[in-house]
């Protein structure tokens, strides 16, 4: 639980852990369970890192990246579901850390824009097909 | 001087532009034959005062002119040349200056090279190619000078983004903009055939091997990149759906749709709206990549300008040439007749379908790449659209695609059944069943996408084959070779990624000298860690002994710093092997231990060298129809 308040701190205080605290224990090393780390793995990759250009807290070398990653870790360890560790990432820092945009109704052009395009698409591609005899 | 020069090239450029597009407009509205006949030589000289123009920016560049804004800004005279001379266009004027001159010689080469169109045809074409020009000359001289002066001179420059300095990224640029700028011929035909309503299988063949060419490059350049990404960032990714990245795949799914369906229009005179709206969709997307990469609205390694200025001023030829494209798109295509019928089940069928699904994914691309700016500036509501959204839309729409390109060439045009075809797949068929049993019994923990890619993969590598089934190997048409390299490349690809996403395994460790690591069937050995030096730059390299049976590997991850301007970077060292690679990384030290990143990507390879084979693919396709026009040529002069 100290670590676990330790990271906290470190994640919290972005600017102080590039200058003070040393780099977080688990922010590259992997966890000892494959299998978590594999969930571990997949949940960072979709985590955006949020003082990188474009990048994943999975494949960053920013400091604060390594400490989101040994979080999500930590959390992953202690037996929290990935979808827990997300939305627990999400009420910290704002729905921009999710790669994944959490549903809503602002967030559904996303999804439905593709499905009108595509209905415009076969409506007009229907016109361009011989009637069958 | 020089730089005076430059930039009196460049005014001079842009009166001619200036000056074909009037005498475009005069003749064909006077109808005034020896106006139209000037346009020729007035483009190709505007092309070449361009180049010039350019040269003389990579000429300052390589004397390192340090009275030159733009050089004290990028460059500095202790880089090595290649990167004094990538410098020119490693930053935003310089890349705009680059973007005009592609354009510009784009342009002179239509006017110096194509003789099958009509000469009205042609002129509406070189009219269209002077208007586009126009507005980025003005964008580039009122807003981008690249020759500006600085007074008093420098002693010396800032130095240039070290992540920019890698012999792969020196020439990524210049390929990816000649497939951008290029689809400007494609936007210029289609406007010129809008105009005067010349449709039909001869402006087809005439814009095929335009789109061709451009098309090769972008595929080039996406490929090159999509590797640069993969060793030069160090983790191991090899596509991030970032929007830089999403800006240059943009302009690839409209011209690859394009080139299928200007295809069906040479063949068969069939999707003639159709391929003109893609032909003005293709460029569009260029044009609305360099707005997102150079207006600096995406903070990203790309993005060098931060100035709304500049932003806005593209916008607004953004906004003038897609929507005046369009509209004239509204407005005449009612006059452009409709082509040739078809069933659904046929060749025309299936590259219908091909045109649909690319235009989907565009549309998917399109979205989530500025859906994140416009619920910013509607509803100031902060969003990140990345992988897990874009795999999951475009991912299996893409898979679908895939599997309509293993049927689409075994089809008949016109008409066909789906019992013939389903005969003519058998041997498709057969290898992605014994592909499923294989990973099936291997008990292969791939997920379902993987999974499926691996499969779909090993059906269409077969099924893309099928073409030359029966065929005498040696008669069949050179551009029938490049479809089916370039869908073997597609297969290739596919696994590449399927294999990399299904089988990667990866090690993190702080390690002591002389720590053991596993990662895969590898055991790798960290020996110790020295400095080197480069021509400016310093650097920590670990020295890695890796076995898998057999003699060790030594890889040499370096942790470089270079010194103007302070940077820190990661040169991974990636060992490549039949089966796949090897990837190792040295990161930060962490008292008396080093962190060491270390992958075992399967088959990663695959990727690029089916990037490879398509370009391969799309060149033998452009030199087959190239020769076969000749011939033609030849054979009608002979009557």
């Amino acid at each position: 639980m100290r670590v676990l308040g330790f990271l906290l701190l470190a994640a919290a205080t972005p600017a102080a852990a590039q200058t003070a605290l040393p780099p977080a224990e688990l922010a590259n090393r992997q966890l000892s369970d494959p299998r978590r780390e594999a969930q571990a793995r997949a949940l960072m990759e979709e985590i955006r890192c949020l003082v990188c250009a474009g990048q994943s807290i999975a494949d960053s070398d920013a400091d604060m990246a390594g400490d989101m990653r040994a979080l999500v870790r930590e959390r992953i360890a202690a037996g929290e579901s990935p979808g827990k560790v997300r939305d627990w990432l999400i009420a910290r820092y704002g729905d921009a850390v999710s790669y994944d945009p959490p549903w809503s109704w602002r967030s559904a052009p996303l999804w439905i824009a593709p499905l009108i395009v595509l209905a415009f698409g076969l409506w007009l591609a229907r016109g361009l097909f011989r009637r069958r005899r | 001087m020089i730089a005076e020069a430059g930039l009196a090239a460049l005014w001079l450029a842009a009166a001619l532009c200036a000056l074909q597009l009037a005498l475009v407009a005069i003749g064909m509205k006077e109808g005034r034959g020896d106006l139209i006949a000037a346009v020729r030589p007035v483009a190709m000289v505007q092309g070449l005062l361009a180049a010039a123009s350019f040269l003389i920016l990579i000429w300052l560049f390589v004397r390192s002119d340090m009275s030159v804004e733009l050089v004290v800004a990028n460059s500095h005279s202790a880089k090595p040349l290649m990167y004094r001379i990538a410098g020119a266009w490693g930053n935003h004027e310089g890349s705009m200056l680059m973007w005009v001159t592609v354009l510009a010689i784009a342009g002179a080469c239509i006017a110096a090279f194509e003789r099958q169109l009509t000469s009205a045809m042609h002129a509406a074409t070189m009219g269209a190619q002077a208007f586009i020009g126009l507005g980025f000359y003005a964008f580039l001289l009122f807003a981008s000078n690249p020759f500006a002066r600085l007074s008093p001179p420098a002693p010396e420059g800032l130095g240039l983004n070290p992540l920019l300095q890698d012999p792969g990224l020196a020439f990524h640029p210049p390929t990816l903009y000649i497939g951008y700028v290029g689809l400007s011929i494609a936007f210029s035909f289609a406007v010129g055939a809008l105009v005067t309503g010349e449709v039909g299988p001869k402006f087809a063949r005439a814009m095929r091997p335009w789109v061709l060419i451009a098309w090769i490059f972008l595929t080039i350049g996406i490929t090159a990149g999509s590797y640069w990404a993969y060793y030069e960032l160090g983790w191991g990714g090899w596509w991030f759906w970032d929007p830089v990245e999403n800006a240059s795949l943009m302009p690839w799914l409209a011209a690859t749709a394009l080139l299928h369906s200007v295809s069906v229009l040479a063949t068969r005179d069939g999707l003639r709206a159709w391929t003109l709206m893609l032909a003005v969709v293709a460029f569009s997307m260029s044009m609305v990549g360099t707005f997102l990469v150079r207006s600096g609205i995406l903070t990203s390694v790309h993005a060098f300008a931060v100035d709304p200025t500049r932003g806005t001023f593209i916008l607004v030829l953004l906004a003038l040439y897609i929507g005046g494209a369009l509209a004239l798109y509204g407005s005449r295509v009612a006059h452009v007749r409709s082509g040739a019928p078809f069933d659904p089940v046929s060749r025309e069928g299936a590259l219908v379908a091909n045109n649909l699904l690319l235009s989907v994914i565009l549309a998917i691309v399109l979205i989530g790449t500025l859906y994140p700016l416009i619920a910013d500036g509607l509803f100031s509501e902060q969003l990140s659209v990345g992988p897990p959204y874009f795999n999951a839309t475009a991912g299996p729409i893409a898979l679908l695609l895939v599997a309509i390109m293993a049927a689409g060439p075994l089809l008949r045009w016109r008409s066909d059944r789906l019992g013939a075809l389903g005969a003519r797949l058998r041997f498709a068929v057969i290898a992605g069943a014994t592909m499923a049993l294989a990973l099936v019994i291997l008990g292969a923990e791939a997920g379902v996408m993987p999974f499926i890619g691996l499969v779909l993969a090993a059906g269409v590598a077969v099924a893309s084959l099928a073409p030359l089934w029966g065929r005498n190997l040696k008669r069949t048409p050179l551009f029938t070779w490049g479809m089916v390299i370039a869908h073997l490349g597609i297969a290739v690809s596919l696994a590449g990624m399927s294999a990399n996403a299904a089988f990667t395994k990866e090690t993190l460790a702080a390690a002591r000298f002389g720590d053991v690591l596993e990662v895969g069937p590898f055991r790798v050995k960290f020996m110790g860690v020295r400095p080197v030096a480069g021509p400016n730059w310093s650097a920590l390299e670990a020295e890695l002994r890796a076995v898998r049976g057999g003699a060790p590997m030594r890889l040499l991850p370096q942790a470089r710093f270079f010194a103007s301007p302070p940077t820190n970077t990661n040169e991974a060292a990636i060992r490549t092997l039949w089966d796949g690679q090897l990837y190792a990384v040295m990161g930060a030290r962490d008292d008396d231990r080093w962190q060491i990143r270390l992958w075992w990507k399967p088959f990663v390879t695959l990727i690029w060298l089916g990037g490879a084979l398509i370009a391969l693919g799309g060149l033998l396709s452009l030199v087959g129809r190239w020769r076969r026009e000749r011939a033609a040529a030849l054979r009608e002069s002979w009557l």
